[in-house]
């Protein structure tokens, strides 16, 4: 009983104030990637170096950047040396549409909370079921650890539940394979209405990395209709808690 | 082992595929098996296509005490695709050569439990396995179970989607009240086709498939590839690099083994260890960021080094870092050995002899749990791992004890060992010059990554491209070892048992 008690004391008090206090990222961390008008000649090379064609060039021929696709790799920012993409280490990344995904500049529109009504019914309790369908276990990880006390999400009413039956919602993490869309589809029909569904990571939003395979759907999006798109491979889990907190309009 | 039926391969070096001997089917099963039977293991057992019709099945094997590896390949294509299995008399066989059926419509004959493992069409078009009903293959987890038949005799089923944010996979138990008779796992719901996008590459996707094969391993199946790529691209790696990669390898198995530290104590109720290690475990991950931005390892590695480095601010960074994290983690897990109630829970709860790890090829530190001595940074060294060897961890009674308290002297080494490491002066270039890859060649890659080794099988063709990648996950082999470890076992006891493994299902499922 000592033992545990000093731990605890040695252990200290580890929760972050966030969204009250801006969280501390790597110096080398890859957030929302910033859009600069590159040459032409360097358009088509950052271009041709993304791996999952998440860069395409407009009719106004100018860059655009679909971060439902992006990796996060940072190919494309080597590639042209950061004349025409660089990674900035903004983390908050999460929309409520997928359009708004697409990036041509500087500006991104993030998240909108929901409308008053769902407000009143999940603003201050919102239980999640979580379904992975096919992806690495990544976004999975980062998900998950919200639920340590650095994060704490359940400050926030968010909590994740085992049952669907509990859920206000799903939060889906995965391209969606073949084998988990039945799963996936009756996991969904479980959760009482109105619900909710957000998609996690490049795969869960786009297939990611996986898109066009036989074996996957290419995301969440090909059989449910996503209310949040949370971007990145893996997102870090502040941009995670960064979505779900603007969701619920407490950012 | 008879050796004129295999050839031997030097780890870190090709051979050409011509030298690999092609036996026919029978001497190729019998002397797998007597090779097995004399102390070697399967390391990889796999199929590719030669010609129209036809498959050659390669077999690489490990005589860990030696530090040796053999190849052999034999063809099989006449016979409608029969040939007999080696799994009646070779268990370890059991899961490849399931995967093999349903990969390229073989049949091994005699396979005491033949059934899909990720339930998919098989890969040559047209083709039908032995599971294929009307034409389509089965659909996710639809096969036949074991049952256990009698009176008090009941089933339970689990998942795919579990309780909680974990992968999917299924799970049937056949249980007489509370004990478990046997428990089948049956997954292939995270299958999503990464093998065979790895065919014709490398490419640019390449990497990031290697880099997602297991989302926890991202660093052990990265530097697989990137050994198996400046094998045959004849690249010089700089030591800089190879510094970076096994501390990069080592954060990852601290994060891993701590959090799994935790996730044990959560699963028996020991909330302040839960809760600490839990932390810890991102304090783990962090580190990594601070080597490349991503706390999983993305973008660290590439073919020839890596794509960063640590100045002497990073290194100061990281050193006060491991300080602070060995701290935490040594309190918050020495209090779980320090609690009667934990080891009570621990001690003698899924137990797995060594002569049953051993004949089902275990790795990792499930099997180091049962006191095999199986490490792939001691017996197949690669990288810094030549030059700075850690002791391997091994403990007698492979129960979850054994498989949690491994993890702890793990981490203990680890630790030392990134110590160590820090202290080599920074700088030199990280990017090595990788050549075109050399054609017609094999080369097989083994990384002791948390979970266990990690085995990256690369065949070129005339172009130098890859004719086939073989991946193996650490779960690959581990799964059936769960499964063994619940014999006998109460059901309300499967989430400890699980956690002591934490296999990995997208690993498995590819």
């Amino acid at each position: 009983m000592w033992r545990i008690l000093t731990a605890r004391i040695k252990q200290k008090y580890r929760t972050y104030n966030y969204p009250r206090q801006k969280p501390a990222l790597p110096e080398r961390f890859r957030g929302r990637p910033v859009i600069a008008a590159p040459s032409a000649n360097d358009s088509g090379q950052i271009i041709q170096s993304c791996p999952t064609g998440a860069l395409s060039a407009g009719n106004d021929r100018k860059l655009r950047l679909d971060m439902g696709l992006c990796i996060f790799c940072g190919q494309c920012e080597q590639a042209c040396n950061g004349s025409g993409v660089k990674f900035s280490r903004e983390h908050a990344l999460a929309t409520r549409q997928r359009e708004d995904l697409v990036l041509t500049g500087q500006e991104q529109k993030l998240a909108e909370a929901l409308d008053k009504k769902a407000l009143q019914l999940f603003g201050h309790s919102l239980k999640l079921r979580q379904v992975s369908a096919g992806g690495c276990n990544a976004c999975e990880a980062d998900v998950n650890v919200l639920n340590t006390l650095v994060f704490d999400l359940g400050r926030f009413g968010i909590q994740f539940v085992a049952s669907p039956r509990h859920a206000d919602g799903l939060l889906i993490t995965g391209p969606v394979t073949r084998n988990m869309a039945l799963a996936l589809q009756k996991t969904y029909t479980a959760v009482p209405k109105p619900k909710i569904v957000i998609a996690v990571g490049a795969c869960a939003i786009s297939g990611g990395i996986y898109a066009g395979h036989d074996e996957t759907c290419n995301g969440a999006g090909s059989l449910l209709k996503a209310d949040l798109f949370i971007p990145g491979c893996p997102p870090h889990p502040w941009t995670i808690m960064d979505g779900l907190l603007r969701l619920l309009g407490r950012i | 082992m008879n050796k004129n039926a295999f050839l031997p391969i030097i780890h870190g070096e090709t051979v050409p595929r011509k030298n690999i001997p092609r036996l026919a089917m029978p001497d190729f099963r019998a002397a797998v098996i007597e090779a097995v039977r004399a102390g070697s293991r399967i390391v990889s057992l796999f199929g590719h296509p030669v010609g129209d019709s036809q498959i050659e099945l390669m077999v690489v094997l490990a005589d860990d005490a030696r530090g040796a590896l053999a190849t052999a390949a034999a063809v099989v294509g006449e016979n409608d695709g029969k040939y007999p299995a080696l799994t009646p008399e070779c268990p370890q066989a059991h899961w490849f050569e399931r995967e093999i059926a349903e990969q390229w419509a073989l049949t091994p004959a005699g396979h005491p439990w033949l059934k899909p493992i990720r339930f998919h069409a098989p890969y040559p078009a047209g083709r039908q396995t032995c599971f294929s009903s009307g034409g389509n293959p089965p659909g996710p987890g639809i096969a036949d179970y074991f049952r256990v038949e009698g009176d008090e005799v009941h089933e339970v089923a689990v998942g795919p989607v579990h309780a909680g944010i974990i992968e999917p996979g299924h799970f049937r138990f056949q249980c007489h009240g509370e004990n478990v008779f046997h428990l089948e796992i049956e997954l292939g719901y995270q299958h999503r086709g990464i093998e065979r996008q790895l065919w014709k590459g490398p490419d640019k996707k390449t990497i990031h498939y290697i880099e997602t094969a297991a989302g926890d391993s991202t660093i052990a199946h990265t530097t697989a590839f990137c050994h198996n790529m400046e094998t045959l691209g004849a690249a010089r790696v700089n030591v800089r690099s190879e510094v970076l990669r096994g501390i990069a390898l080592e954060l990852e198995r601290l994060a891993n083994h701590t959090g799994d530290l935790g996730a044990l104590a959560g699963d028996i109720g020991f909330l302040p260890t839960a809760s600490y290690c839990g932390r810890i475990r991102g304090d783990w991950l962090n580190m990594t960021a601070v080597l490349c931005g991503n706390r999983f390892g993305r973008g660290l590695l590439c073919p020839g080094g890596t794509a960063y480095d640590l100045d002497a601010t990073a290194v100061k960074e990281l050193n006060t870092r491991l300080d602070a994290a060995e701290r935490d983690t040594t309190n918050a897990v020495e209090l779980l050995w320090q609690t009667g109630s934990v080891m009570a829970r621990f001690e003698e709860t899924g137990c797995l002899d060594a002569e049953a790890a051993g004949a089902l090829g275990l790795v990792g530190p499930a099997a180091r749990a049962c006191g095999i001595p199986r490490d792939a940074r001691q017996d197949f060294p690669s990288g810094i791992f030549q030059y700075s060897q850690i002791p391997v961890s091994t403990w007698q009674s492979g129960d979850v004890f054994a498989r949690a308290f491994i993890r702890w002297l793990e981490i203990q080494r680890s630790i030392a060992f990134i110590r160590e490491q820090l202290k080599m002066p920074a700088g030199g270039e990280t990017q090595g010059k990788i050549g075109p890859l050399e054609p017609n060649a094999m080369t097989v890659a083994l990384v002791e990554g948390w979970r266990g080794e990690t085995c990256h099988v690369a065949l070129t063709d005339s172009e130098g491209q890859f004719e086939h990648y073989k991946i193996v996950d650490p779960s690959f082999h581990n799964w059936f070892g769960l499964a063994m470890a619940m014999r006998g076992q109460q059901i309300s006891d499967f989430p400890l048992c699980n956690k002591s493994f934490n296999l990995s299902y997208c690993g498995h499922d590819l």
